[in-house]
């Protein structure tokens, strides 16, 4: 593939002179006339049965024009699908259905029991706290054994219990595995319960016409066409009646790739009262009922030879996933035993995960998605093992690396990794960070007393999601509405400039300039003369979505599709013009010509501007200069690299300094660089955020302590270090573009990493684990018990 | 993020706001920089009907130095404070526990005597007034009076003003150039509450501390002077032994919550940790005969 | 002492300068700054991201210092000047800051960037040659979760060379 001025170009973005002058427009920048504003009125209880509802107080004030609740619904609209439900799996999964409002029961706090609009904010917010509702409390569980001992309360009486699904998988044979082996490594290891909370909370607007029958939601969302399909199904209207935009999304980390209940509420309101509904979530309201990321706790077993060599790895996981399933949430546990094998040549995985409902809002796709929970199961265990055996941590790992001519290297669990060379970015690494004089210089500090301390990350991640067949042939049955490709369109006008159309809906990924350059690239035309269209399914007919580090390895290459199909009727319209015949038409540097006749030539804008004016086209080729493109990959795509940080620790007060964070990051080839940074240093921000910062926490009544950034701690930029980033580049054998997806890829890597560094400092004092987020207290604590 | 309903009013003479204060008595607030309160409204957590808004009343927003007396004005924001060269010569510790309050924003906006007037056991005034022995001028509808900051903290949110009264300057004894002082503050992160804060201002003679004056903040329902700890270190000579256990004095007459930012073992024991620094870094920072 | 009466009341009548434009308006007490900027003038670049004055997305400049409009009442801008993100640039042209989180890639999403602009422009007018440090510590009131943070460092250094020229 060669690299044209564009391709791997650090191009200014397109998006940004809109953003930097404050006109970009998001969901609660849109007003229309008449708008209504809509509240919810959520149960302050985690878990009771809702007896009655008295809504006369709001329906009295005249500023409010319509409430509704559960039981009104229930005859009017159908339960909130989701994209992934697991019931066919063997054994399947128990479905627990979740309406845009709850009538017999509610299962968290912050669930909904009702909703008004208001012709202002202020009464919507005022009127909500005179409606009474008569509850009688249920007890309530937080914790996913709870939730499964007996007599524990039970979430979904139809279900019969609070464990939805038990996955069970066996890949090779683990009890020969844990012969085999010279040490057992045993830990029990949390990967904590995290809130996304993008900047920009989740907000819709929602417009129905009375006369034309047409609904159009405006919402914050990661996935418009993905709910036009939920859309139509809960409110039962044609899903061509339906538009869906998404505006200018402040942020989603995958907390927006989902179909929430006011999505439905808002659309039913405004289909009711003809009146569009706005309606703003308020940031406590986010924190407590927009999806929650992680929640696992896993027992890890895992067995070496005394040479490092790895033989098998078990897994007993509890996944708290709250009261309902939504968008993925069945689907990251599955997803997380694919990947534990990491970059390691892994003999045998046993993995068991009980997937637990309980009183609190749902998990569902964070950053990482199941992945980070992966990798850091076995980044720990690589660690731990390395501890046991006395061996250097990296030489633990290179041992147990497939080598770069191994690939496609087919995991024990049956993935194909495309490409990769895990030895190559390890190494890289140790030499960014001269690891030897590293190791000195913590011999020297520690007979001061000092402790400094290095963790490392070899990570892959399985992106581009993904093969529409292969998902289905690989796991349960999806019952998915829709499939797994994205689409791509590139339309030029009579002008001769051109409309590019993307299935994946960015949030901040920069999309429309690395489309653009892709387009320019491969036609070339001028940046200047694109435009990137996306979000909206008028404007863009089709699409799946942005999730899943996606966008480069199926949406840029659904873009790049259709440019080929442009080229090739281009030759046709050329070879016409200069009576050739069109094999001989060869496209060079933005020109068309016959083979070795290159003076005589057509751009392509002359192409677009002969191919509407239609006066000399070929035979059976239709006026117009547009294709589109369905791309449905062959396979998934593996980015990989290594990472090291390198932490200075307090011993007396547990505090945790990040003195360096090095990576090389491979995400094979890269359109471009500046983009590719930008996610790399924002996915490392969420990571080490993780690792020392961030805890959702509940009390036992299931009441959010953890319910604002006063005590939810995202890191500001005084507790951020910079990101020393280099790159190898293994372009992936898989698309044509060569790349692998890397939006998600550091948000995975770097927790262990940071984990291990802390653990690395804290060596002396004989610490195995410790959980995450590591808090001052928390290592202040094993510091103090290790001297005991 | 919608506060309820009330009704405002910004007088532009301090008597007038002392009348109001008088007049509405619970049901109305005074609002300084407002960045206590406010936020307290829009989480509905406080909903007062009236608030009085001391913003347009001139005056108390002046720092100065007053024959040994360091005036601070009741109205001087956090930042002004912050980057005060008379207070940053006179007495460090306040201008470096400024720049720990909040965030540049709110330091804009927030002022000194709003934030002890709120008497949030975690706000970072109190303890630094308290060992600087500063006292409060205050004025009411009887008049005037000062109160010393050791009789001015009483509970959680609750201080010895009355419904009228307004606190209108901090008076401290301008330090000699012989004394120093620090500031530290233990948090999760920048701008958060302190898990502990510890204010140590002390002057040293001849290798002994010859004056100390120790607050701590969040490690009880007010801030608090931590007096056992002046007694015990004054006069004594410096050595790691006695800095040692007056750290163990204070952490142990400090009474600290479990809460999220750490259980009351681990404050107890950063309490002792960051007396021991910043009785270090004061002596440090005095000029020494 | 004074004569007059003295009411608190519910509806006020404000009189300000927003990006160099005078208005007045009639607002209620519990209005607060950021939505009498969003709604009542209609400037919708100044954001709504917490409500517990943490994240900066609503910063603005208030007689010449940033402030966060999420935490003050409309009635309180009475009789006094603001710039919001849309008072920056001027016929077309960018400010400085602006020109830098564009070149250093300083944004993603979007949402937060008016808020830390805004910053900005009081920052460096207080400290034209910062330190990383110095920057890192003058934009600790604002919250992004998308970058990471270092470019928007990179691009608050680079506008400052900017400024200096």
């Amino acid at each position: 593939m060669a690299v044209s001025s564009l391709f791997g170009a650090k191009v200014k973005r397109v998006e940004d002179p809109k953003l930097i002058t404050g006109q970009g427009i998001y969901v609660d920048d849109i007003t229309l006339p008449g708008m209504l504003y809509m509240t919810v009125l959520r149960s302050p209880y985690a878990h009771a049965k809702i007896n009655s509802i008295d809504l006369s107080s709001a329906l009295k004030n005249p500023n409010v024009v319509m409430c509704v609740t559960g039981k009104e619904l229930k005859n009017e609209v159908n339960y909130l699908q989701v994209g992934w439900d697991a019931s066919s799996a063997n054994p399947p999964s128990k479905v627990p259905k979740r309406y845009p409002l709850e009538s017999d029961k509610v299962r968290y706090v912050g669930d909904g029991v009702a909703a008004l609009v208001a012709t202002d904010k202020y009464t919507a917010k005022d009127v909500l706290e005179s409606i009474s509702v008569d509850y009688t409390p249920l007890s309530v569980v937080t914790k996913p054994k709870q939730a499964i001992a007996k007599d524990a309360p039970i979430l979904h009486e139809e279900l019969g219990s609070n464990e939805t699904w038990n996955i069970k998988m066996q890949f090779g044979d683990f009890t020969k595995s844990f012969n085999n082996s010279d040490v057992i490594i045993k830990e029990k290891l949390i990967n904590q319960r995290l809130i996304p909370s993008a900047m920009e909370t989740r907000g819709v607007v929602a417009s129905y016409n009375l006369g034309t029958k047409q609904l159009t939601l405006w919402s914050s969302t990661q996935i418009p066409h993905q709910l036009k399909k939920y859309l139509s199904f809960t409110l039962r209207i044609s899903e061509n009646k339906i538009r869906v935009i998404a505006p200018e999304v402040g942020g989603g980390f995958g907390s927006k790739l989902n179909f929430y209940p006011e999505e439905a509420l808002a659309c039913y309101l405004s289909m009711k009262t003809g009146k569009p509904v706005k309606w703003i979530e308020e940031r406590r309201e986010n924190m407590t009922n927009t999806i929650h990321g992680r929640d696992y706790e896993i027992d890890v077993e895992a067995g070496f030879k005394k040479d490092g060599t790895i033989q098998g790895v078990k897994c007993k996981v509890f996944c708290n996933v709250g009261a309902y399933y939504m968008h993925f949430t069945a689907l990251l546990p599955h997803l997380t035993a694919l990947m534990i094998p990491g970059c390691y040549k892994l003999p045998s995985l046993d993995y068991d995960c009980h997937v637990v409902l309980t009183n609190i809002i749902s998990t569902d796709a964070y950053r990482g998605a199941g992945r980070p929970e992966s990798i850091y199961i076995i980044e720990r265990i690589m660690d731990l093992a390395a501890l046991e055996l006395d061996m250097d941590p990296v030489d633990i790992r290179l041992k147990n690396f497939p080598q770069s001519d191994e690939f496609p290297f087919t995991t024990t669990v049956g993935l194909a990794y495309d490409s990769g060379d895990y030895s190559n970015a390890l190494n890289e690494v140790l030499k960014l960070v001269d690891y030897s004089t590293f190791r000195n210089k913590q011999k020297e500090l520690r007979k001061q007393n000092k402790y400094i301390g290095i963790g490392f990350s070899s990570y892959t991640e399985i992106c581009g999601w993904g093969p529409s067949a292969g998902i289905e042939a690989t796991y349960p049955k999806t019952n998915a509405v829709l499939g797994k490709w994205e689409y791509g369109a590139v339309r030029f006008d009579p002008s001769g400039k051109v409309t590019v159309e993307t299935g994946s809906s960015p949030h901040g990924q920069g999309n429309e300039t690395t489309w653009a350059q892709l387009v320019a690239h491969e036609l070339g035309v001028s940046i200047d003369d694109i435009v990137v269209l996306h979000g909206d399914t008028d404007a863009v007919p089709y699409g799946v979505a942005t999730y899943a580090s996606r966008s480069a390895t199926l949406g840029g290459v659904a873009v790049y599709n259709a440019c080929q199909k442009i080229r090739e009727k281009a030759k046709l319209i050329v070879a016409k013009q200069f009576e050739a015949r069109h094999e001989d038409i060869v496209f060079d540097q933005g020109k068309f010509s016959v083979k070795g006749l290159s003076e005589k030539f057509m751009s392509i804008t002359d192409v677009a501007k002969s191919a509407f004016v239609a006066d000399n086209l070929p035979e059976n080729v239709e006026p117009g200069l547009s294709e589109t493109s369905f791309y449905d990959p062959s396979n998934f795509t593996f980015p990989f690299g290594a990472i090291a940080i390198i932490v200075e620790v307090d011993i007396l007060t547990g505090e945790i300094k990040i003195l360096d964070y090095s990576s090389i990051d491979d995400c094979g080839n890269v359109i471009n660089p500046m983009i590719v940074d930008g996610q790399l240093h924002g996915g490392a921000a969420q990571g080490i955020a993780q690792a020392q910062f961030e805890e959702a926490k509940y009390d036992d009544n299931g009441q959010l302590i953890t319910s604002s950034f006063m005590n939810y701690y995202i890191p500001t930029a005084f507790e951020l270090p910079n990101y020393r980033l280099s790159r190898t580049i293994t372009p992936s054998p898989v698309n044509p573009l060569g790349v692998k997806g890397v939006g998600e890829a550091a948000t995975i890597g770097s927790p262990p990493a940071f984990v291990n560094a802390v653990i690395d400092a804290l060596k002396p004092f004989g610490i195995k684990n410790l959980d995450m987020p590591l808090k001052p207290e928390t290592v202040w604590n094993a510091i103090n018990n290790s001297k005991k | 993020m919608y506060p309820k309903s009330f009704e405002y009013i910004s007088p532009t003479n301090i008597d007038d706001v002392i009348s109001l204060l008088d007049k509405y008595k619970e049901d109305a607030k005074l609002i300084s920089g407002g960045h206590s309160l406010i936020p307290l409204m829009k989480l509905r957590l406080v909903s007062p009907q009236i608030i009085v808004d001391l913003n347009n009343v001139s005056g108390y927003d002046n720092i100065a130095l007053n024959q040994d007396i360091l005036s601070i004005g009741s109205r001087v924001t956090h930042h002004e404070i912050e980057i005060s060269n008379l207070l940053k010569e006179k007495c460090y510790m306040i201008p470096e526990a400024a720049a720990l309050i909040g965030d540049p924003q709110v330091r804009n906006v927030g002022t000194i005597g709003g934030a002890l007037a709120q008497a949030d056991p975690a706000g970072d005034w109190g303890s630094v007034m308290l060992s600087l022995n500063a006292e409060f001028a205050v004025k009411g509808k009887n008049g005037d009076r000062s109160i010393k900051s050791i009789d001015f903290f009483k509970d959680y949110y609750e201080t010895d003003l009355t419904y009228d009264e307004i606190l209108t300057e901090i008076n401290i004894n301008a330090p000699d150039k012989s004394q120093g002082g620090a500031y530290l503050k233990l948090e999760r992160k920048i701008g958060d509450f302190a898990t502990v804060g510890i204010a140590v201002q002390l002057s040293v003679k001849k290798n002994h501390i010859d004056n100390i004056g120790i607050g701590l903040t969040a490690v009880s329902n007010t801030p608090i002077k931590a007096i056992k700890s002046e007694e015990f270190l004054l006069n004594k000579q410096i050595t790691d032994e006695n800095i040692l256990e007056t750290a163990n004095i204070t952490a142990q007459n400090s009474d600290p919550n479990d809460d999220i930012r750490g259980s009351a073992e681990y404050k107890k024991a950063m309490v002792k940790e960051f007396t021991i620094r910043a009785i270090k870094l004061a002596i440090k920072r005095c000029k020494r005969d | 002492m004074s004569n007059k009466i003295l009411t608190p009341k519910k509806n006020h009548n404000i009189k300000l300068k927003i990006n160099g434009i005078n208005y007045e308006k009639e607002v209620d007490s519990r209005l607060l700054l950021v939505h009498f900027i969003r709604e009542t003038i209609g400037l919708t670049g100044t954001h709504v991201g917490c409500d517990t004055t943490n994240c900066g997305a609503c910063t603005i400049i208030l007689n010449g210092k940033s402030v966060k409009s999420c935490t003050m009442f409309a009635v309180q801008a009475n009789n006094k000047e603001i710039t919001t993100i849309e008072g920056l640039s001027k016929d077309d042209k960018l400010h400085p800051i602006q020109e830098a989180f564009w070149e250093e890639h300083g944004l993603q999403c979007g949402f937060c960037t008016p808020g830390f602009i805004m910053q900005t422009y009081n920052f460096l007018k207080e400290n034209p040659k910062p330190t990383e440090k110095d920057i890192r510590l003058g934009i600790s009131g604002n919250l992004c979760r998308c970058t990471g943070y270092q470019n928007i460092v990179k691009s608050i250094s680079s506008a400052s060379k900017k400024l200096d020229k």
